[in-house]
């Protein structure tokens, strides 16, 4: 059971109102993603859901019940941090034991949850080292086995991803991912890379500046950001924003285009290539659109244009727009 | 870094001084040998000659010999445990975010840069005093006698005044040591379900290993010659009770003018050093390692 419901929670740091003021409904067994640009609040939400920093004013529920001046241990939520956390001077075995010893579980079924939770994570030849022998891949998992032999009704993750190299990123996302699947219970995690939201959500949070820009699952942020901060923030490559007269043209203030939805070949919109960068798999053209500005266009990867060609494109999918405040219309 | 002329270049230049350092060492430990197998009294210059180890004999068979080791081995246990215990409490307590917390550190410092018989001095007038101390003063005012400290519980004493003037040390020491600990590791342990005290047993403490032996290695190699202290207060009495190996070397040295007898008494002190040194390393040399 992990239903976690924040009411009017706002925090405060002296003068510093980092979160203004916030209502949010986690939903039992969901994987919701807090992402954002650094800085935004995401890791003091998620340490006031976890209970180690107070709430200025507002209440939390966990589960139903008024979690809002519970110490930590007693929310039953666990933590995996982006610096892992973990106790270097215990061996991994006795890294994972330690919320069972601190809970008074007796040692046999300690060893049990251990092996298990080992075996899961692919730690079972690790669980006498110390984690100063680990690399970075194996810490995050002991720093996730610490956390999953608990049991608890709710994960949270903060950045736990962010030391890894990007192809040990990739493969811990999955894994992230799969145990929540096997687990099915609630998971927070806080990245500010939204590809990691898009890939792992149900739900994602998107924040700015303390508040909550917009919730909904990967694909309706995708296809209806509420305004040009969500619009900009959710997918790769950014979305291109374009005022003025072309923006009229379709009765807006700013129209987007994600660079997926234009096509290279013919269209009302001409202008010269300055960088193109070819994946094989994609090609990602930026080009000087005449009285536009830049436009970023992703191509097939067999698309063959190089820089200073002139091109023409043309808009092919949605095309978003927005008021003058930035709201989607 | 090191390809061969660059080694030989660096031998060539630290050879002077690894030179000196050894001459400054050898030398001194050689003529005290010397002298510890020799007769020589300042007051009888001219009777002079080998007397073999009968020095080291004299010193084995004083009764006093033996009380100045265990009061030397008192002085260096006593002081580290109260030191080490308390030092570890008062830096878990200025560690804590307060008001002031500068002026407090530096207070907590101050009796460190005290030297060592105005430190003395401070105590026996100040505050042991059976007339004018403050302690007198308390003991007046709870309607009890005062207690004479240097006279009653002379090693106490000494060992307490030493411990004053080192428990800043151990203080900033294990307080940077603390300061070196993550918070994560402390939040982590917090969501884990540890008490304050759990907290301090399992994470605060073993971080602190390597601090802790730091300061036993550094505290041991000075608390093993402390002379002030007791020059200054009891003068190593009454009788005997508060004499220390190096005082009691000094007393043969200055006082008896036996300069063959108090130079066995350094070699003793020397093999004493060594043996102390050798356990420490043994049992906490560990902990220096990464
Ligand atoms: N203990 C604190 N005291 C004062 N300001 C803080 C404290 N913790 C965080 N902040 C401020 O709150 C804002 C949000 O921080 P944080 O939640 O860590 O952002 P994020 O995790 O999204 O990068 C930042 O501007 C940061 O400077
Ligand atoms: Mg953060």
């Amino acid at each position: 059971m992990g239903k976690i419901q924040l009411r009017n929670v706002r925090k405060s740091f002296g003068d510093v109102h980092v979160i203004p003021g916030l209502d949010l409904d986690i939903e039992d067994g969901e994987f919701v993603v807090f992402v954002g640009p650094s800085g935004c609040g995401k890791s003091t939400l998620l340490r006031l859901i976890a209970g180690l920093e107070d709430t200025t004013s507002g209440t939390i529920e966990i589960d139903g019940k008024d979690a809002t001046h519970l110490p930590p241990a007693k929310r039953g939520l666990a933590m995996v941090f982006q610096s892992y956390a973990l106790y270097p001077h215990m061996t991994v075995r006795k890294n994972i034991a330690f919320p069972l010893k601190m809970a008074g579980m007796d040692k046999a079924e300690q060893d049990r949850r251990v092996e298990r939770a080992a075996s899961v994570l692919n730690l079972a030849s690790y669980l006498d080292r110390r984690p100063g022998q680990l690399s970075g891949g194996q810490r995050q998992r002991v720093a996730i086995g610490r956390a999953i032999v608990r049991e608890p009704q709710a994960f949270l993750f903060d950045e736990p991803l962010s030391n890894l190299d990007a192809a040990l990123r990739v493969g811990m996302r999955q894994e992230i991912s799969e145990l929540h699947q096997s687990l099915k219970t609630t998971m927070i995690y806080v990245t500010h890379d939204q590809v990691e939201a898009m890939t792992m959500a149900d739900k994602i949070v998107v924040l700015n500046a303390g508040n909550i820009e917009q919730v909904g699952s990967p694909l309706e942020l995708y296809r209806n950001p509420k305004n040009t901060f969500v619009a900009g923030f959710i997918g790769s490559p950014k979305m291109n924003f374009i005022d003025g007269a072309e923006a009229a043209k379709h009765n807006a203030h700013t129209i987007g285009v994600r660079p997926e939805h234009i096509t290279v070949g013919d269209g009302p919109w001409e202008g010269t290539v300055g960088l193109s960068e070819h994946l094989g798999s994609d090609s990602f053209i930026k080009v000087n659109v005449d009285g536009i500005g830049v436009i970023n266009v992703r191509g097939t990867g067999e698309l063959d244009i190089h820089h200073g060609d002139r091109i023409k494109l043309a808009p092919a999918g949605k095309i978003h727009r927005f008021d003058k405040e930035g709201l989607a219309l | 870094m090191s390809t061969h002329s660059t080694r030989l270049a660096s031998r060539l230049m630290v050879a002077p001084s690894v030179l000196v350092l050894f001459v400054w060492m050898a030398v001194p430990l050689a003529m005290t040998l010397y002298f510890s197998f020799r007769f020589y009294r300042l007051l009888t210059p001219d009777r002079s000659g080998w007397v073999g180890i009968n020095h080291y004999k004299w010193f084995l068979n004083a009764p006093e010999f033996w009380l100045a080791m265990g009061n030397t081995l008192a002085l260096v246990g006593g002081v580290l445990l109260i030191t080490v215990v308390l030092g570890t409490l008062i830096a878990l307590l200025i560690d804590q975010p307060v008001k002031g917390q500068g002026a407090l550190r530096i207070l907590v410092i101050a009796p460190f840069f005290v030297m060592p018989p105005v430190a003395a001095s401070i105590w026996e007038n100040l505050f042991m005093h059976p007339q004018n101390g403050l302690f007198a003063a308390l003991a007046q005012g709870l309607g009890m006698q005062p207690i004479l400290f240097l006279e009653q519980y002379p090693m106490s004493s000494v060992i307490g005044i030493t411990a004053w003037e080192w428990l800043p040390f151990a203080t900033l020491i294990l307080l940077t040591a603390m300061q070196s600990l993550s918070s994560e590791q402390l939040e982590a342990a917090e969501m884990d379900g540890a008490s304050s005290f759990a907290r301090f047993r399992y994470i605060i403490l073993p971080h602190l290993t390597r601090a802790i032996t730091v300061v036993i290695l550094i505290e041991t190699i000075f608390l093993l010659g402390i002379f002030g202290e007791i020059y200054t207060t009891t003068q190593g009495g009454p009788g005997s009770a508060s004499t220390t190996l190096p005082y009691m070397i000094y007393k043969q040295a200055i006082i008896a003018k036996d300069i063959g007898r108090a130079a066995a008494g350094g070699i003793i002190a020397v093999i004493l050093a060594n043996i102390v040194a050798y356990f420490l390393m043994r049992g906490l040399g560990r902990n220096l390692d990464a």
